[in-house]
């Protein structure tokens, strides 16, 4: 019984996201602005000389930093978009298991967040791939080229698609939890793009370190470094698990305030 | 809000300004009387001072105990020059007295020394005082600019090109008449140009001349990428070989004296490997001047700059843009908007009066944070140990002010694009990806090349923050000028004028948009 009712909230979050005319624009947005954001940058950077102490895989995956915000609008749109229309009464009227609810919209907005990571990832990749050769960025100037063939590279592309999925996650708990999206997207947005800002002004490199430590953002995507990795603040995995705590947190809060407050 | 409250006052005043002010005091009392709104406000106004608070840093140039020593870190006092700026005054100098007329003359033949910087610099000078932070005037051989005449620390015109050497000796002449300095080069010694000249207010009427040589601190960032960077620096030495010395205008049978201005010469500045220690030599008809350090304006980086308190912006407008945001979005979400267009179907003027009452509370609001901010963060780097390089008031009133008029401009585009895009989640990921990320792609997350950082800050809203920038960027110095430092391409009000641009156009569009389509 139980699951089968998990089934039919999964079904009518997938139906909801699916037949959204935004749901689509979203995604295709997430995958432009990732691919779009990569290119540039890859484009942009220069290495005539070589030997400068650049990561191909991370320059390639640059878009991320801007692509995440659109996944974040995906996953604060799933909660706050009900709550605008008032849909959300209706919604919880038909599944009173709140948390039921809250666990299918996470599992739809994860779904959606790791199939576009994961066009926009390979997309990025394969544009770095292609272009920073151009720029003294490649297997003629002694950096390997961009394969995922390569440990650190399948990794740093794996987790960036895990990343967006925990960015998904990160701001439907702050969705659920304020129940406004233009709120919520600031909240999210204001966690991801503060700590390296104000860490980078502190004028302390040790103070900038713990900040970069604790971001969701500067430990999340320590996941992309191939290069350089004892300089990381954070280790990959341990950076992407700080990650996995901030989004558990705030699906935790998003959670128990909606079980407990009225709609 | 019901249409009754907003005709009375169009009755008494049927023509023009007196419905505008009716709107205006509409969306007035829509904001006040929304407590989120109220509440967001004032949360942006306290991000902006407690953000600020978090500046932590300590002075001596060492950021932790296995931290690497970081050059240009803030330091812990400064001397100051005669424009009330901190300098950097510490060189090696050969002197004697110079009275009101006089000149003095030299040849350099050649500047060696240990990591030798493009502004390693050595020639003569006329300086007040052997105290830091004289007034002076120099001409000079740098390693890597050719001739230049300096004065005053922020002073720098060039002379003759290509550097010193044997075969390329350099003539440099200064003639003193009164306060007048006025500096000549010469490749061979009988033609000479005259480079520019200089009047130093107050120079005592025995002032030193000499010859002095300095070469300043260098240092490597080897990855300036987020996720890791390491700098390491030190100091560097500069020898300059002179002959054909001849001064005039001091007393009969002056003799050479050698300082080591500043203090910190003389212990071997140069590091591990120097050759000698800072001091001078008598070789032949000649002198060989041995200096370290610089005699220039001190460039701060984030800590020790005045700008530092008020960091907090960043996070001060994100709360902004929400609210800012949601007053139009939430009128379309909740359908108020149709009334709200109804009771005043002047629809550019309802856009306009959303402006302007959000854009004056968010200066009201953000004038008083950012100036708060700077009165409790101020005394707390102080109390540090950390010197503030201080500016001036013009300029400390246009940081505080533009700060608030940043917010403010950035809150009337963030109405601008709610009303253009109807959704708030949109609006507001459009205004922060258009300002905050421009800014951490061309600060933070150094992933750039500068000419490409450089453009992101010229042309995108984020352009705004210039007008954040304390101090000015020297061209003789050689510094970090970075965003994150308190660098930008754009003089401070170009700017904000950029931001004000584009909150016109998307203002304008928005304007157009409103009047076209249906609510």
């Amino acid at each position: 019984m139980s699951d089968f009712r998990t089934v039919l909230a999964l079904r009518a979050e997938w139906t909801k996201a699916r037949t959204v005319a935004s749901t689509g624009w979203v995604v295709l947005a997430a995958v432009g602005v990732t691919v779009g954001v990569s290119a540039g940058v890859a484009a942009a950077v220069r290495c005539p000389s070589g030997g400068c102490a650049e990561d191909p895989a991370r320059i390639s995956l640059t878009g991320i930093y801007l692509g995440q915000a659109v996944i974040a609008v995906l996953a604060v749109q799933a909660v706050g978009g009900e709550y605008g229309t008032g849909m959300i009464r209706v919604t919880l009227a038909a599944m009173p298991r709140r948390t039921a609810v809250l666990a299918a919209k996470a599992a739809v907005v994860s779904v959606i967040a790791v199939a576009a990571g994961t066009v926009a990832v390979l997309a990025s990749l394969l544009a770095g791939r292609l272009i920073l050769p151009g720029n003294g960025i490649g297997p003629a100037h002694g950096y390997p080229a961009v394969s995922l063939g390569d440990g650190p590279v399948l990794r740093a592309a794996v987790g960036s698609v895990l990343y967006l999925a925990l960015i998904g996650l990160l701001s439907l708990g702050v969705a659920a939890a304020v129940r406004d999206s233009a709120a919520a997207i600031g909240i999210v947005l204001g966690l991801l793009y503060l700590f390296p800002i104000v860490g980078a002004a502190v004028g302390n490199a040790q103070l900038d370190r713990h900040i970069q430590q604790i971001g969701p953002m500067t430990a999340g995507l320590a996941v992309q470094a191939t290069t350089g990795l004892d300089r990381l603040p954070i280790g990959p995995w341990a950076g992407l698990g700080v990650l996995a705590a901030w989004a558990a947190a705030a699906m935790l809060a998003g959670g128990l305030l909606l079980s407990r407050r009225d709609a | 809000m019901t249409a009754g409250t907003v005709r009375t006052p169009r009755a008494a005043a049927p023509a023009g300004r007196g419905g505008f002010l009716a709107v205006v005091r509409a969306e007035w009392t829509k904001f006040r009387t929304v407590r989120g709104w109220v509440v967001g406000m004032v949360v942006a106004g306290l991000l902006v001072v407690g953000v600020g608070l978090l500046g932590h840093s300590e002075c001596g140039g060492q950021a932790g105990p296995d931290a690497p020593v970081v050059t240009g870190g803030p330091s812990c006092t400064s001397p100051l020059g005669p424009g009330g700026e901190a300098v950097t005054d510490d060189y090696y100098l050969v002197h004697q007295p110079l009275g009101t007329d006089g000149s003095i003359t030299v040849r350099v033949t050649s500047m060696t020394g240990s990591r030798l910087q493009p502004w390693s610099k050595a020639g003569i000078i006329v300086t007040a005082s052997t105290a830091p932070g004289s007034a002076y005037a120099a001409m000079m051989v740098t390693a890597g600019h050719g001739v230049r005449m300096q004065w005053d620390y922020t002073q720098d015109t060039p002379g003759l090109a290509g550097t010193v050497g044997p075969a390329s000796p350099r003539w440099l002449r200064l003639i003193r008449a009164g306060d007048t300095i006025t500096g000549y080069d010469s490749a061979d010694g009988t033609r000479w140009d005259r480079v520019g000249s200089a009047t130093l207010a107050g120079l005592p009427s025995v002032a030193q001349a000499g010859l002095f040589a300095a070469s300043p601190d260098y240092s490597n960032v080897t990855s300036q990428s987020i996720g890791g960077g390491s700098g390491s620096g030190g100091s560097t030495q500069a020898t300059a070989a002179f002959d054909h010395v001849m001064a005039e205008g001091g007393p009969a049978g002056g003799r050479w004296a050698g300082t080591a201005v500043g203090g910190t010469g003389g212990t071997g500045g140069g590091g591990p490997g120097a050759p000698s220690p800072d001091g001078y030599r008598r070789s032949g008809g000649g002198y060989s001047v041995t200096g370290s350090g610089d005699i220039a304006p001190v460039t701060p980086q984030g800590a020790g700059s005045v700008a530092q308190p008020v960091i907090g912006t960043f996070a001060g407008l994100i709360a902004v843009i929400v609210v800012a945001a949601m007053f139009i979005t939430a009128e379309y979400r909740r359908g108020l908007i149709r009334v709200t267009l109804a009771a005043s179907p002047r629809r550019g003027r309802v856009l306009a009066a959303k402006a302007l009452v959000l854009g004056t509370i968010t200066f009201v609001v953000g004038l008083p944070a950012a100036w708060a901010a700077q009165l409790i963060g101020e005394p707390m780097e102080r109390s540090r140990g950390i010197f503030i390089d201080p500016v001036s008031a013009p300029t400390e009133l246009r940081i505080l002010a533009g700060t608030a008029a940043l917010l403010a401009v950035a809150a009337v585009l963030a109405v601008a694009v709610g009303a253009l895009l109807r959704r708030g989640a949109a609006a507001v990921t459009a205004v922060i990806v258009v300002i905050v990320l421009p800014y951490f792609f061309a600060g933070p997350l150094a992933v750039l090349p500068p000419g490409a950082a450089d453009w992101l800050l010229r042309v995108t809203p984020a352009a705004a923050f210039a007008i954040q920038q304390p101090y000015p960027a020297y061209p003789q110095v050689t510094s970090q000028y970075t965003p994150e430092n308190g660098y930008y391409p754009l003089a401070p009000w170009a700017g904000l004028a950029v931001l004000c641009g584009w909150t016109a156009l998307v203002l304008g569009l928005a304007a157009y948009r409103l009047r076209r389509r249906d609510a």
